[in-house]
């Protein structure tokens, strides 16, 4: 939802960034206001991912220049878990597996680490329990999951239920979601967007990383942007989206280079 | 990123200063004059110096294991000293402890005093080459429990020594036992009578100070029809930039119905991060299953050492009994670890577990060893073997060696090995749910271990979560 007094929560100015030594964004500007959803699309290899590792501090990725205000403050003098406590969430395109650690115990040391660096009262492990069930119901996902080891050996689907179900319990202010829907099947699509959809609120704002349209149909885009070859094409609105994907995005990159 | 690990692996050995007092050594070298030196100087019987002798004859006629997955220069055997103790000699009661020797313990955690002791931990304290003293001895001896060094067991209960020493690791089962079946100097001796569930837990304390000294120590542990023990063993050692060898004998003998739990946390010096110093850790540990259904339990969680060179075994000897291995095996920076177990299946429906979890970091070597052996009259016989390898970095290595020899067709053998690495992607993912770097490390490590820290007793389950997190965390650059 579009309210242009809303709060600015994340402003990215001519952000350029590598990987290994090559450049994959190469000046990106974005604004995403509080209440708002955008979508980023684009062809394969466009830096859309990059850009939401970018913007949570994974390592290998280096910035080079540009800068990026979070709530107006410089994000990247903050390292990534501090990102993390701040605000920021990122749902992994590949959830990582971490054998031998149950996810009971991963949600709540990652709950009760982000409550307290938000200067929130922590949860022992029976209020913890109460709450991590009550979240779970949102995304259909049965209690058993606590038990076991971190996305090991979770499905596709199972895999993506964990990572909203992690940004449920961390109430992210902006969440960047990489490629949810990728992997998943018409249910779980409906269910992981449905849990998103009651998630978003007038004072957060979710960045949607996607290669299709499909996953529009759950979660309406307020904004969205077309990347190519590290940089902001094109940006509209949901007719944007449809208009991909019934056209494919080569008409777009032809008019780019018919103007360049 | 290396970097980030690189501090996280990289944290100073806290155990590694020497207490500066006076102690007696015996020259360097080793020979028959040697060994009964050491005999005299213990006053032991004649038997006694004959099992050393025969040993040391044994010895001379073998050769160093060349089997293992470690390497090193070859050790000079007379450049070691095989005896060094702190003067004055032994004393009577805690007062009369040289107090430099209580300042030493009290930095390294041990109590000493039975007032200031662990609630139900009774405590054999070993120096170098002699026990220094043994706290709640006489509460023990109330019920009838025999606990202290194995010199006062040899002068005061010489029959039961003289019945049980040998009898689970003979004088020349290999070369590091025969070697130290020659010049053992001290140990503990525990004698659980018939019926008797001991009261605490019994603990051995071994602390290396001198410089070119070995330790050679010996622990015997008795437990008698019905009887249950647990027994935790500790050891750390000053930095020194040379080796010091380390290679003891430990023999549990459990009777009929009896249970005997026997836990390391060792954390002897692991040389430096160049992998100068550190303690040579060659150690025969063996549990002889001697009655029917009973059980001898191995925890072990191995931290320190330049290299070790380890198998705690079970040998299942009664029908019906139990043998069980718990490792935790860490190295770093160049330390080299070649550990495991065997398990040798006599008696009938024997039952045995292996859990063994290796972590390798800096460029150190982990493998494990590990040898089911199910023997022609074991009808029933079980085998459940888990091996699992972490791997923290990229110039590390970890390797298996299982071996399996069955000889009944009844016996179910099961192994399993896993080998995983903590990776970039895992510390990001708990990053990016905002939890720092080495708690996520802790984390990942603690959640690996964690079929091996619940054997632990509780207090040192607590010790080894920390130990194995001061060697893995550190401040984050």
């Amino acid at each position: 939802m579009i309210n242009a007094n809303a709060k600015t929560l994340l402003e990215v100015r001519n952000l350029t960034a590598t990987v290994a030594g090559v450049e994959i964004l190469k000046g990106i500007n974005l604004t995403v206001r509080a209440g708002e959803v955008h979508a980023i699309m684009g062809p394969n290899g466009s830096g859309k991912s990059t850009f939401a590792k970018v913007l949570a501090g994974h390592p290998a990725y280096t910035v080079k220049s540009g800068e990026v205000l979070f709530e107006g403050k410089d994000l990247f003098a903050l390292a990534s878990d501090e990102r993390a406590r701040a605000g920021i969430f990122l749902g992994f395109q590949y959830p990582v597996e971490i054998p031998g650690v149950t996810n009971s115990a991963f949600l709540r040391l990652a709950y009760n680490t982000v409550q307290s660096g938000r200067g929130k009262d922590e949860l022992d492990p029976l209020e913890f329990d109460d709450l991590v069930r009550e979240k779970m119901k949102l995304l259909e996902m049965s209690p058993e999951f606590l038990s076991r080891s971190v996305n090991d050996g979770f499905s596709g689907g199972e895999k993506k239920r964990n990572e909203i179900l992690q940004m449920a319990l961390l109430e992210p202010k902006l969440a960047l979601l990489d490629e949810t829907d990728s992997g998943l099947d018409i249910d779980a699509l409906r269910v992981v967007a449905g849990g998103v959809n009651q998630l978003l609120t007038a004072d957060n704002a979710c960045v949607l990383v996607t290669h299709y349209q499909r996953l529009l149909n759950y979660i309406t885009p307020d904004y969205v942007h077309v990347m190519s070859a590290g940089r902001i094409i094109k940006s509209g609105d949901k007719a944007l989206a449809l208009a991909l994907e019934e056209r494919g995005y080569d008409w777009l990159l032809d008019a780019k280079k018919a103007a360049a | 990123m290396s970097t980030v690990l690189d501090n996280l692996v990289s944290q100073p050995y806290k155990h590694g200063f020497v207490t500066d007092i006076e102690s007696e050594s015996a020259p360097k070298g080793l020979s028959e004059d040697t060994i009964r030196m050491i005999s005299a100087k213990k006053n032991e019987p004649e038997w006694l110096l004959e099992f050393r002798l025969q040993a040391y004859r044994h010895w001379l006629t073998m050769t160093e294991p060349q089997w293992p997955n470690v390497h090193y220069p070859k050790i000079d055997f007379q450049a070691i000293s095989y005896y060094a103790a702190p003067k004055p000699k032994l004393k009577k009661s805690m007062d009369e402890v040289d107090p430099e020797l209580l300042k030493t313990f009290e930095k390294l955690g041990v109590p000493m005093h039975e007032r200031a002791a662990l609630a139900g931990v009774a405590v054999d304290v070993i120096f170098d080459s002699v026990s220094v003293t043994t706290t709640y001895k006489e509460k023990l001896a109330e019920v009838g429990i025999i606990f202290g060094s194995i010199s006062d067991a040899v002068r005061d209960h010489p029959e039961l020594v003289r019945k049980y020493m040998g009898s689970v690791v003979p004088v020349g089962d290999n070369y590091y036992a025969a070697l130290n079946s020659a010049v053992f100097t001290d140990g503990s001796f525990c004698f659980i009578p018939k019926g008797v569930k001991c009261p605490m837990e019994l603990s051995t304390y071994f602390r290396i100070n001198t410089q070119d000294s070995g330790q050679f120590e010996r622990t015997l542990i008795i437990a008698e029809e019905g009887a249950q023990v647990s027994y935790l063993e500790g050891c750390t050692a000053p930095k020194f930039d040379t080796n010091q060898l380390h290679a003891a004998v430990v023999e549990l003998v459990a009777l009929d119905n009896a249970d005997i739990k026997y836990s390391t946390v060792q954390n002897w010096y692991a040389g430096d991060e160049n992998g100068v110093g550190g303690i040579y850790n060659f150690v025969t540990k063996r549990g002889l299953c001697k009655g029917h259904n009973s059980k001898i339990s191995w925890t072990q969680v191995e931290t320190g050492s330049a290299i070790t060179w380890k198998y705690p075994s079970c040998v299942l000897l009664g029908d019906n009994s139990i043998g069980e291995f718990y490792s935790v095996a860490l190295t770093n920076h160049r330390q080299q670890a070649d550990t495991g177990t065997k398990m040798i299946h006599i008696g009938k429906n024997t039952k045995s577990t292996i859990i063994s979890k290796g972590i390798s970091a800096g460029q150190s070597n982990n493998s494990y060893r590990g040898l089911v052996k199910i023997g022609p009259r074991a009808e029933g016989a079980r085998n459940f073997s888990q091996c699992d390898s972490m791997l923290i970095g990229t110039q590390c290595g970890a390797n298996t060696f299982p071996y399996i020899q069955v000889q009944n067709p009844t016996a179910k053998v099961e192994h399993e090995a896993t080998t995983s690495k903590i990776g970039e992607d895992q510390l990001f993912y708990f990053q990016s749910r905002g939890i720092p770097t080495e708690e996520a490390v802790s984390m990942i490590i603690n959640g690996f271990c964690k079929d091996v820290f619940q054997q632990l007793p509780m207090e040192f389950a607590v010790e080894a979560t920390k130990l194995l997190g001061l060697k893995l965390e550190g401040s984050v650059g």
